[in-house]
């Protein structure tokens, strides 16, 4: 199963087995890690699930929607590497995938 | 001596939420959440959406799979109903005379369909539309071709419309005022969603009141006093939700549409915390005091339900917004509208599919409505949040980038 690493603000990391076709978003909530906060269950219109994604792996995922650039450009402290991580399926290629986490999601 | 226990009534959105924000706020007692569903909690908006179609099953709905609560010592009755609760023995207890002692209790018990008590209303083919069952009792009726008349021109009614119609059905919506959405938008968002519905070749009609169904066994027509009938196949009744007080009531909490709850989440009995769509509470944007029937305000208030029965003093303030999806268009809600006095629209809501409103009382934004438009909501959110001044008519033009909003107010 694909591994996917989340770095949190405070330092911590959690290396989770997330399952190949969930999100990335689905895979810290499930484990109950802080930082995502989900509001909308993954349907790319809360942007409480804001992500960076590790300058590796940043070309390595499928690009944003318009509609999840939009939401991106009005997070708190948006990045080159700003992803909505509920918009981020998880694939065997992408095992190994580091995401860091922002301070808040508001 | 027992050890401690919080009993959480009702496994949705609040009570799911409720017992993990327990354990993330250091809660390291037992917990129980009953719920009288057979699932764990379950996202509920794709019901009227994906898991219709059958993109979604219902493992996909759950929030969070079955091994996750186990992780954390989360404990769940399902398919239980409780038949009261016993506030002087600290019990609750359950429609097969178990009891269950708590030394904390929340409430979150959400909301059931209203039905509609007319003729013909048992008949096959007449359903609602709020949980997994509903849905699965809809979907043999599903198929192109097939006459589906939706009761109710509001999200869940739109929502399914739109769904059904994608699904190649017939389909009309009946809603007894003269336009939809009419209890939360302005004129012009109803005069959108029936533009845009009617281009995808559904039929809207206002101002009829259905009066019964008729049919043998099954329905076949839909009655609206001395107008035509409407075939219908399938009919889905969506016109609004009650919400679950019935067991605080008896109880003793002070109900008044919905449980009472203060700024933390407290009932009456400050013992006994509530959360979701089965709470009334104050709104400090608004400054009165609503029931709120979406999935932002079930979770928010959860955390800070959870937060209070670990001995911190949260408060619930937090901006309502809702999202509703139909075909192509994705509607942002952020803050309530009612009361406004003046609607400001950026973009053309008769064309195209992409525009917001703005809706202003007393030169302050209170809400926004925005279709397709996600900056315009998550700029209107920080607006209103921050009471921000605004320039209507840079607002009305669409060739100013609705963030420079931000940085002239």
């Amino acid at each position: 199963m694909p591994v996917v690493t989340y770095i949190s603000q405070d330092g911590a990391i959690n290396e989770i087995e997330v399952t190949s076709g969930s999100s990335v978003m689905q895979g810290a909530v499930d484990n109950m890690i802080d930082g995502i906060v989900a509001e909308c269950g993954g349907s790319c219109s809360c942007a409480t699930c804001h992500c960076f994604v590790d300058e590796a792996w940043v070309e390595k995922i499928p690009p944003a929607s318009e509609m999840e650039k939009d939401m991106l450009e009005c997070v708190l402290e948006p990045q080159e590497n700003s992803r909505l991580s509920c918009q981020i399926k998880v694939t065997d290629e992408l095992d190994g995938l580091v995401v860091r986490l922002p301070e808040s999601q508001f | 001596m027992t050890k401690s226990c919080c009993v959480i009534i009702g496994a949705s959105h609040a009570g799911g939420q409720l017992a993990v924000s327990l354990r993330q706020e250091g809660w390291d007692q037992k917990i129980l959440v009953i719920g009288d569903e057979p699932y764990l909690p379950y996202n509920r908006p794709p019901l009227s959406k994906t898991f219709l179609s059958g993109e979604k099953h219902v493992e996909d709905l759950l929030i969070r799979p079955e091994a996750q609560y186990e992780k954390v010592d989360i404990d769940f009755m399902l398919g239980q109903e409780v038949s009261r609760i016993d506030r002087t023995n600290n019990l609750v207890i359950l429609d097969n005379d178990t009891d269950i002692s708590y030394s904390s209790l929340a409430l979150t018990t959400g909301a059931r369909v209203r039905k509609l008590d007319l003729p013909g209303a048992d008949l096959k083919g007449v359903l609602y539309l709020r949980d997994i069952s509903n849905a699965e009792q809809i979907q043999p009726y599903i198929a192109p071709g097939k006459k589906a008349v939706i009761v109710g021109g509001g999200y869940i009614g739109l929502e399914t419309a739109a769904m059904l119609r994608k699904l190649g059905l017939e389909v009309t919506v009946l809603e007894t005022a003269d336009r939809v959405l009419n209890r939360v938008t302005a004129p012009e968002m109803s005069a959108f969603y029936t533009r845009i519905h009617e281009e995808e070749g559904v039929r809207i009609v206002t101002g009829a009141g259905v009066t019964g169904f008729a049919g043998y066994n099954r329905v076949r027509e839909v009655l609206c006093g001395d107008s035509d009938p409407f075939p219908a196949d399938l009919v889905i009744i969506g016109v609004g939700v009650i919400p679950n007080t019935e067991l605080a009531e008896e109880a003793g909490l002070d109900v008044d549409n919905g449980i009472c709850v203060d700024g933390q989440c407290r009932t009456s009995d400050p013992d006994i915390v509530a959360a979701g769509d089965c709470t009334n509470h104050y709104n400090a944007f608004y400054q009165c005091r609503l029931r709120l029937e979406s999935v932002q305000n079930a979770m928010d208030q959860a955390r800070v339900a959870a937060a209070t029965l670990c001995g911190k003093s949260n408060a619930y303030n937090a901006l309502p917004w809702f999202w509703s999806d139909q075909y192509d268009l994705k509607l942002q809600i952020a803050g309530l509208s009612n009361g406004y006095d003046e609607v400001v629209l950026r973009g053309d809501p008769g064309a195209g599919r992409k525009f917001s409103a703005f809706y202003f009382k007393n030169d302050q934004v209170i809400a926004v409505d925005a279709v397709n438009s996600p900056q315009e909501f998550m700029v209107g959110k920080q607006i209103i949040s921050k009471s921000l001044a605004v320039d209507k008519v840079m607002l009305e033009d669409t060739s100013v980038p609705i963030k420079s909003l931000l940085t002239n107010a």
